[in-house]
């Protein structure tokens, strides 16, 4: 990371233009609402974590001890709703999504700039309802809301909780809308579809998820309260409702969702893996492909969460088979990261070491996958730890890494300063050890039958979960590092060159931090995306 | 040596099942550490050989190879058909109980199983099986979906409201196992787990003699089929108000708006909740509903009852009592 020469750097840009809170909180500029989205959803982490850490902190012991289970209910289930949809769901496309989609387009912001803005206080207020469901004594249905339980029998605050994520789901489906239309009508001129960096073509493809599938989710946390309010009998079977009904409806948009929370990712180490690699993709429309493929074969197989659930086994096999085939996609990715590696000039900066431990990751969370899209193998570990840990390998060590080497990657044109090389290399490497300490043996727990959702578990399982909770320790360092010396580079780090990775790229041609306009011209768009190659640097500028 | 044999990494496989679902397991495992590592060695490799070594240095650039592409799809696409093939064979082979299984009923509510056993003992969150015997365990639950689960059987099976749902087992060693309910259901779900004693058969003959033996399902079926009143109304004779009860164990029932349905448990279970959802051919709509008035585990003798009534279809003014139809079913 190269720091700023003494000409060069931006007296006026985006941060400038003004520091009062009102001109934060009434701006519709597309890179300060990316930065209200990065401290929102910092916060709702944090609580997220704690929760973590309260769940750890039980689970060290067989017994439980620590808190009452329906604390530990509500730790567990709290944990989940903050985590999925008010951490990972917008993490990567309302921050970075919402910061460098304009940029790298070569656009002067999203097409709905006021929409942009309502869609975080729609965000807000939906987090104010869960909170008021966290304060008020919390929900303990676990993020999933199953009925029967979550309509009839549980007797906490499941209300305003639904409410808050049925809320929030308004802020994913206009962020949605709001970047298919830009990415549609607001591209520089000469920038055609296969011009695109992958990071474009990966919220593309997330924004169409968001847009169609979350309306499914709100319409069914609307009949659960309807159900726990007027006990309609959708889904009690007493009165003739399916219990199950519910599960399909919910993992219909529910599996999706999980594309919704690691496709940006993917959009974000492709950018990372070609800057760091000084190389254009590998497999580039192959991967502009993949990652469609992906958002459209998740639509197809919810199903594969209710192998036991009594779902018929004619059923059950077609769920099966799709899942067979979204992992040939996946795969495609991470072979073709790997190649864009090959006869590179990889650099070894934090940013990359994110990448790789990505990478690394990813392909177990995504191998366990199709073990657990197995019906023979799923019989065994469904609602088990093993389950647990292949979705926080896909979630934590896909997503959570992946966000991480985003902000590192861009936070010099994000901020426009340099963060400490030392702390920040130190920190990607506790994450990584810390992240498979933790989740590493659950993958053993799982197998050996521990299920889920335990809030005390017979002796036999608690060697692995103290080496679970040691881990989560360690990775609770990682994540904190991060947040202390980003603060501290916000207000005091020194001020970074233009384009301190040699990366190209539309965001890296106009000043870091840019100019609230972005760009004092439109760039017209003449070479190849990711165009790295030693005589075309002279052009750049 | 010692911290080995506390370092549980591994379950116990004590069911005719277990091996086989550990074989695809351990297929999927191999699979997994292969392609991880593979993966993890490329990368670092690549990392090392192909580090930066001078600021300005740029990767050569490559042309995409569709042949490249193609191959790194087909082989993972290959691979993952012969798992979803060989998992759909498990999962088949671990739901499809032999026909010679003997059931068991299963009744799990906030946060308890009731077991019943064939010969009429009943047991809470104890479930003592004799080994070697294939055990289908017909499930329904009086609240909440829970989920039965038993890790050395590798087996598991949600329990539903409403509805009954069937999971079969043979053990092969004896020994005392966990049972977990694997679905959330409530603030005391990590204590609905319970152990499953698996006894030489012998032991098993021992205990059972040692126990008192509470009524089969059939015979409570029975006696609630006189208790309830039914038999006003199933008298078994042409002048019954209600249908001669016969053929019920899957047999096919045809119903007053032209449809023919089987007779199995959800169709029997619905007779006695909601009657007026089908209307058997040839009578009027007058059973009353049961609803709220029997438990789960009196509406699950009585559908065991009601498979093995087999009343007679008597001539016309010729009425046979009911109660003699009825003892040939007892023996069942
Ligand atoms: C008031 C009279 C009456 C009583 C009491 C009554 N039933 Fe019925 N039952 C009927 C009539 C009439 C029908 C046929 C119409 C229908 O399908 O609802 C019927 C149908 C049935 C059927 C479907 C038979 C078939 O051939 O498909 C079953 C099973 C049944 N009853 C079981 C019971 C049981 C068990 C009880 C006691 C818990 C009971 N009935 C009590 C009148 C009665
Ligand atoms: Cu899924
Ligand atoms: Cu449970």
């Amino acid at each position: 990371m190269s720091e700023a020469t003494s000409t060069g750097y931006p007296e006026e840009n985006y941060l400038t233009q003004g520091s009062t809170l009102k001109s934060w909180l009434l701006t519709t500029d597309h890179k300060r609402i990316g930065v209200l989205y990065l401290l929102t959803i910092s916060v709702f982490f944090l609580l997220g974590g704690l929760f973590a850490a309260g769940i750890r902190l039980e689970l060290a012991t067989p017994q439980g001890d620590l808190v009452q289970p329906e604390t530990y209910n509500r730790m567990f289930t709290m944990h989940g709703i903050l985590m999925i949809f008010f951490f990972l769901i917008p993490s990567i496309p309302a921050t970075l999504g919402n910061f460098l989609i304009p940029l790298q387009i070569g656009a002067k912001d999203v097409a709905f700039p006021r929409l942009n803005l309502a869609s975080w206080y729609i965000f807000v207020i939906g987090g104010c309802f869960t909170l008021w469901a966290l304060v008020s004594g919390g929900v303990d249905t676990g993020w999933t809301f199953y009925t029967p339980f979550s309509t009839l029998f549980s007797n906490s605050h499941v209300l305003p909780a639904a409410l808050g994520v049925f809320i929030t789901g308004f802020s994913s489906i206009l962020t949605g809308l709001n970047f298919i239309v830009t990415i549609h009508r607001m591209r520089a001129p000469g920038l055609t579809w296969f011009k695109l960096p992958l990071f474009i073509w990966s919220h593309y493809a997330t924004s169409l998820i968001q847009v169609l599938g979350t309306p499914v989710v709100a319409i069914t946390i609307v009949l659960v309260a309807f159900e726990r309010v007027f006990h309609l009998g959708i889904f009690d079977p007493s009165v003739g409702g399916d219990p199950v009904l519910f599960q399909h409806l919910f993992w219909f948009y529910s599996h999706p969702a999980v594309y919704i929370m690691i496709l940006p990712g993917m959009g974000v180490i492709s950018e990372v893996v070609a800057t760091f690699s000084r190389k254009r993709i590998f497999g580039y429309k192959f991967m502009a492909f993949a990652v469609l493929a992906i958002a459209v074969l998740g639509f197809f197989v919810w199903g594969h969460h209710m192998f036991v659930s009594t779902q018929s086994v004619y059923a059950g096999t077609v769920f099966s088979v799709l899942t067979m085939l979204v992992a040939i996609p996946s795969a495609v990715k991470v072979f073709n990261w790997t190649a864009t590696m090959y006869n590179g000039a990889v650099s070894w900066d934090t940013p990359m070491l994110y990448a790789i431990g990505f990478i690394g990751l990813f392909t177990i969370g995504g191998l366990t996958g199709v073990m657990l899209g197995t019906m023979g193998i799923d019989i065994h570990v469904h609602d088990t730890y093993f389950v647990v840990a292949h979705f926080h390998y896909v979630m934590v060590g896909g997503a959570i890494m992946a966000f991480l080497a985003g902000i590192h990657y861009w936070w010099p044109k994000i901020a426009g300063k340099t963060y400490p090389v030392f702390w920040s290399k130190l920190a990607a490497l506790i994450v990584f050890i810390g992240f498979n300490l933790t989740f590493f043996p659950q993958f053993l727990l799982g197998y050996m039958g521990m299920p889920r959702r335990y809030h005390a578990y017979p002796e036999e399982f608690q060697v692995l979960n103290v080496l679970s909770s040691a881990g989560a320790t360690v990775l609770g360092v990682g994540y904190l590092l991060p947040v202390i010396y980003l603060t501290y580079s916000f207000f005091f780090g020194a001020r970074c060159a233009q384009n301190p990775w040699g990366a190209v790229g539309l965001e890296w041609e106009t000043t870091s931090p840019p100019p609230t306009l972005n760009f004092d011209e439109i760039p017209t768009v003449t070479g190849e995306v990711y165009d790295y190659s030693p005589k075309k640097e002279a052009q750049v500028v | 040596m010692e911290l080995f044999k506390h370092l549980p990494l591994f379950p116990e496989s004590a069911s005719t099942v277990a091996g086989k679902v550990d074989a695809i397991y351990f297929f999927g495992i191999f699979l997994s550490a292969f392609f991880s590592l593979l993966i993890a060695v490329l990368v670092v490799a690549f990392a090392v050989k192909f580090r930066r070594r001078h600021p300005d240095a740029y990767g050569v650039p490559e042309k995409t190879s569709t042949p490249l592409e193609l191959t790194w799809s087909i082989i993972p696409l290959l691979i993952s058909l012969f798992l979803f093939g060989w998992g759909v064979k498990v999962f088949i082979e671990v739901n499809q109980a032999p026909s010679n299984a003997i059931e068991y009923t299963a009744v799990g509510k906030q946060w308890m199983w009731k077991f019943k056993h064939p010969e009429g003992n009943r047991e809470i969150n104890d479930l003592h099986v004799p080994m070697g015997t294939p055990i289908r365990m017909k499930m329904t639950s009086e609240d909440v979906i829970h989920s039965f689960f038993i890790p050395a059987f590798r087996i598991k099976r949600d329990v539903l409201p409403g509805r009954y749902s069937e999971v079969w087992f043979e053990a092969t060693k004896p020994g005392v196992y966990h049972l977990f309910c694997a679905e959330f259901c409530g603030a005391e779900h990590s204590r609905m787990i319970g152990s499953v004693h698996v006894m030489e058969p012998a032991a098993y003959e021992a205990w059972l003699q040692g126990k008192e033996p509470g009524q089969t399902a059939v015979a409570s079926g029975e006696e609630l089929f006189k208790s309830l009143a039914c038999i006003t109304c199933h008298r078994g004779d042409a002048g019954s108000r209600g249908p001669i009860l016969a053929n019920l164990d899957g047999g096919e029932v045809e119903l007053a708006n032209g449809q023919v349905v089987k007779s199995d448990d959800a169709y029997l279970r619905e007779s006695i909740l909601n009657p007026r959802a089908k209307i058997v051919k040839g009578y009027e709509p007058l059973m009353p509903s049961y609803q709220g008035q029997v438990t789960e585990e009196q509406i699950l003798s009585l559908i065991r009852y009601l498979k093995e009534i087999n009343q007679k279809v008597a001539d016309a003014g010729d009425a046979t009592p009911a109660a003699e139809t009825q003892t040939a079913a007892n023996e069942g």
